[in-house]
Formats: structure tokens, sequence, C-alpha cells
């Protein structure tokens, strides 16, 4: 379980992950709030169905890939958490269009 | 190790460049035995290799020189061996498929015209034998079961296929070190000058003695050529890639212009012996590769594009490769192509040991840079 390093009051932003409510802070990235879920796992990959998570937290892995508010494959760590939204991990393998 | 200045001979041979073509050479040599310097510019250098899009590619080539249709023919069924000595020595994987390949029609005049282009180029003296079939619109579909209403059908090439270049650099850089030989970045070549029996190569970093030299430089070997008393007329080209996130396999087999990588990428390219429409290419490109890539596939109208890239590609003045040995400097080789993916195992498993003998084989001769002197005026 990772721990937070600072104690910086920062607003509670609410939000779900896979219809779970979960409190997070203000300035997460989505792949943050993950991490600190116990969340280490978010997808599973497109050819080998293997599990895969957060990894690089700076958009350049796209290993972090999720579902937010419905819109799937999204880069966890290029977007900052708001108030209600859902975050939803990935089951089943990314299809060409369908 | 060598320091500006010493005057023994370093290495067996220097290899300029440390690109596919260059590392392909590299390798092979070092795997004989011989003493391997590859020279290699640094993070910032314009490498094609990098930028390719790793097809292993047979169908269409050669209009104009029959000898390297026979060239990419043997390539092309050479490279498994060159995928399994790379992961026996390496342990990597380079992803060799080699399904067979498609080049689409998106309209029956498209389609003629293939079949035209295929015919003057199967129609040629001294062309090497092997299949290339026009196929309508429901027989390409039993094989690429996606392609969309717009496909009147398409030529296909079992001999055709792809890998990961990146995997394929990496493995030959591995295999080389692997063999002792010795990687060298940093070390643009500034001049190249022959005295006491060894070719002595300037760079920023010093100078480094070797006796035989190899020239691998892509579109460097213009003006490295002449140094050494060769000649490497280039056309640099710019490319274009378009690639897509990472999707389940559902692309079976390469098309010229789109493949689904090992990993699940779609890349979308655009390829020069295959621009059919050159009025088209008078638009932004990346608009036209992406509108005939959906019209081929129209599931890939809702795919993500992760991002898009254009590189330079190295390219000789007629697009055939060229290979020769200095006359006036013996010792010193020039080794240049556009299909440092395809004729990668030609490359490591032929032309190496040729340099590491001293001769270019006879059969070679319709590759030597004399071609672009005995032109007509």
């Amino acid at each position: 379980m990772l721990a937070r390093v600072d104690d910086r009051h920062q607003r509670t932003i609410h939000i779900s992950i896979d219809g779970r409510a979960v409190e997070v802070r203000a300035g997460d990235t989505v792949a943050t709030a993950l991490l600190a879920a116990d969340i280490a796992a978010c997808r599973i990959s497109a050819v080998s169905e293997t599990p895969r998570g957060p990894y690089c937290l700076m958009g350049v892995c796209f290993e972090c890939l999720v579902t937010v508010d419905g819109v799937g494959n999204r880069q966890g760590c290029l977007i900052e958490v708001r108030e209600g939204m859902a975050i939803e991990t990935q089951s089943r393998r990314r299809e060409a269009g369908r | 190790m060598t320091e500006a200045g010493t005057e023994r001979r370093d290495y067996d041979v220097a290899v300029v460049g440390g690109g596919l073509v260059g590392a392909a050479v590299a390798w092979g040599l070092a795997r004989l035995g011989q003493r391997v310097a590859m020279l290699d510019e640094g993070d910032d250098a314009k490498r094609a290799s990098r930028g390719n899009f790793a097809l292993v590619w047979v169908q269409s080539k050669g209009l104009g020189m029959a000898e390297y249709a026979s060239w990419t023919v043997r390539g092309s069924q050479a490279w498994p061996a060159l995928a399994d000595a790379l992961s026996r020595e390496t342990g990597i994987d380079v992803a060799l498929q080699q399904p067979g390949g498609f080049h689409l029609a998106l309209s029956e005049k498209e389609l003629e015209t293939r079949a035209q282009n295929l015919m003057r180029l199967h129609n040629q003296p001294r062309m090497v034998g092997y299949e290339t079939t026009i196929l309508g619109a429901a027989d390409v579909r039993k094989m690429l079961p996606d392609v969309g209403p717009e496909v009147v059908g398409g030529s296909y090439c079992p001999l055709d296929g792809h890998v990961n270049s990146q995997k394929l650099l990496r493995a030959l850089h591995t295999g080389l070190a692997r063999h002792g030989g010795t990687y060298l970045p940093g070390r643009r070549v500034n001049g190249i000058a022959t005295r006491d029996g060894a070719f002595r190569l300037s760079t920023p970093r010093g100078e480094l003695a070797a006796a035989k030299v190899v020239l691998a430089a892509g579109n460097a070997n213009m003006t490295l050529a002449p140094m050494v008393g060769l000649s490497a007329p280039m056309l640099p080209e710019r490319g274009q890639i378009i690639v897509t996130e990472r999707v389940a396999p559902f692309l079976h087999h390469p098309v010229v212009t789109i493949r689904q990588t090992d990993e699940g990428s779609v890349m979308i390219g655009d390829s020069k012996e295959e621009a059919t429409d050159p009025a088209g290419m008078t638009f932004p490109i990346n608009t036209v590769m992406a509108d005939r890539a959906v019209r081929m596939f129209p599931r890939l109208a809702r795919l993500n594009v992760v991002r898009t890239w254009s590189a330079i590609r190295v390219m000789t003045a007629d697009g055939f490769p060229i290979y020769e040995q200095s006359t006036t400097a013996p010792g010193a080789f020039v080794v240049t192509c556009h299909s440092g993916v395809t004729l990668a195992a030609n490359h490591a498993l032929e032309i190496a040991p040729m340099i590491a003998k001293g001769a270019l084989d006879e059969s070679l001769g319709a590759f030597s840079a004399r071609r672009f002197d005995a032109r007509p005026r």
C-alpha cells in the first residue's frame, strides 16, 4: 500500500472507482487516485491479456489506461480528479471499433 | 580501446552508422570473429531506423532492376534464420511474422493499375519467379474480414511480412556487444584518410583506425563515400506514420500502408513504391493516409491516435541498394539501401562475410554505383 508523503491540507474530492465511493485529494491525478486506493492493475493488455497498471506517471508509457466518465482508454496520469468523476478499470481488452 | 593519435590498427573493421544497416553488417562481422567498431551519431541523429514502418516486403519491388527483386526475395526467405539467430544469441524476439501481405485497391482503376504494374515487374528479363496474386473483393475478405465496402480487391504475396524494428535494432546492438564488438556513439565521422595501410576516421572524440571501413550511414553516405573514392547518390525523402492505441489483434496480414504490430498498435504509413495516387499527396499527407486507411478498414475510425511522426527515408537516387568496394581505396565499402528491415538478413548473413573476406561477390555487380555513371545523357 502506498502512503502519501505529505499531510498538506487538500480539499477532499469524491469519486467512484468501479462503482465504489472513494475519497481522494484535489490535485490528484486519476493514476494517483488508483494507486492511493491500492489498485495496482487497472486494465488488461490488448495482446497478452495480462494486468497492467500506472507506471511512468508522466504520459509516456500508456499503461495506466482507464475508462473515465464513460470514455475508454484514457491516460489516468494526465487527468486530474473532479468531484463526481466515475473511473472504471478495464477488465476486458480494447477492441478496434467494436 | 582507441585514442586520438594512435598508430596501430585498432580494429579489423570500422562500421560507420549504427542504424539497421550498419548494425546488421557489424553484428554479422563480429560473429565471424572480426574486431568491429560501430561508430554512430548521438541520440539527436535523424534516425531512419527509429522511424520506419518495419515491413519485410517483397511484392512490387524491383521494377527497373530485376536483381533487386531476386535480392529481396532472398532476404525474405533468409529472415527466419536471422530472427532465430538473434533470439538464440540475445534472447530478443524481434516478432517476425510472414503471413503474406496485401496491397489493397479502393477503385477498379487502382486495381487495374496494380495488375499492370505487377505484370510489367514480372515480365522483366531475369525476373525471379514468385507468386503475387490479384484477388477480388470476396477473396480479400476471406483473409481480411474487416475490409470496408470500398475495397474492390488487391494483390497478395505470401512472402510479405513484418517485424518489430525497434526490437530488431536492439537485438543487433546487443548481439554486436555479445560478440565483443564496440559501440561508439557520439562519433559523427567528419573525415576519412588512408595512412600506413589503415583507414583513419576523424570524429569529435578523436581518431580511430581500422583495416577496413564500411559506410552504412544512410543518407550521409553521399558525403562520406567520396572520401574513399566511392559514390553514393542519395535522394532523401520524408515519410509519415500515424500510430493508434493498442487493441486486440484483428489485422492478421500486413497491408503495405497499414499493419498491426506485435504489441497491438496499428501503424498507418505511406510507402514510396506504393504511391498510387500522386495527386492525393498534394493534400496534407496525414489526412490522405488516415482517410484511405479508414476506407480500407472502417473499424480504424473509432481508434484513438496516440502519436504521429515523420522521418527521413534513406533513399538512393534510383531507389535500389548500393553495395560496392572502392577500387582506389580497397577495404572501403559502401552498403546503403532503402530497405534496412527487409534486407537485414542479406546484410548480416551475406554481405558481412563478403566484407570479412575482402571482396563483394560478383553476383552483386548490379548494385554498384557505376550504374549511375552509365546513364545516357
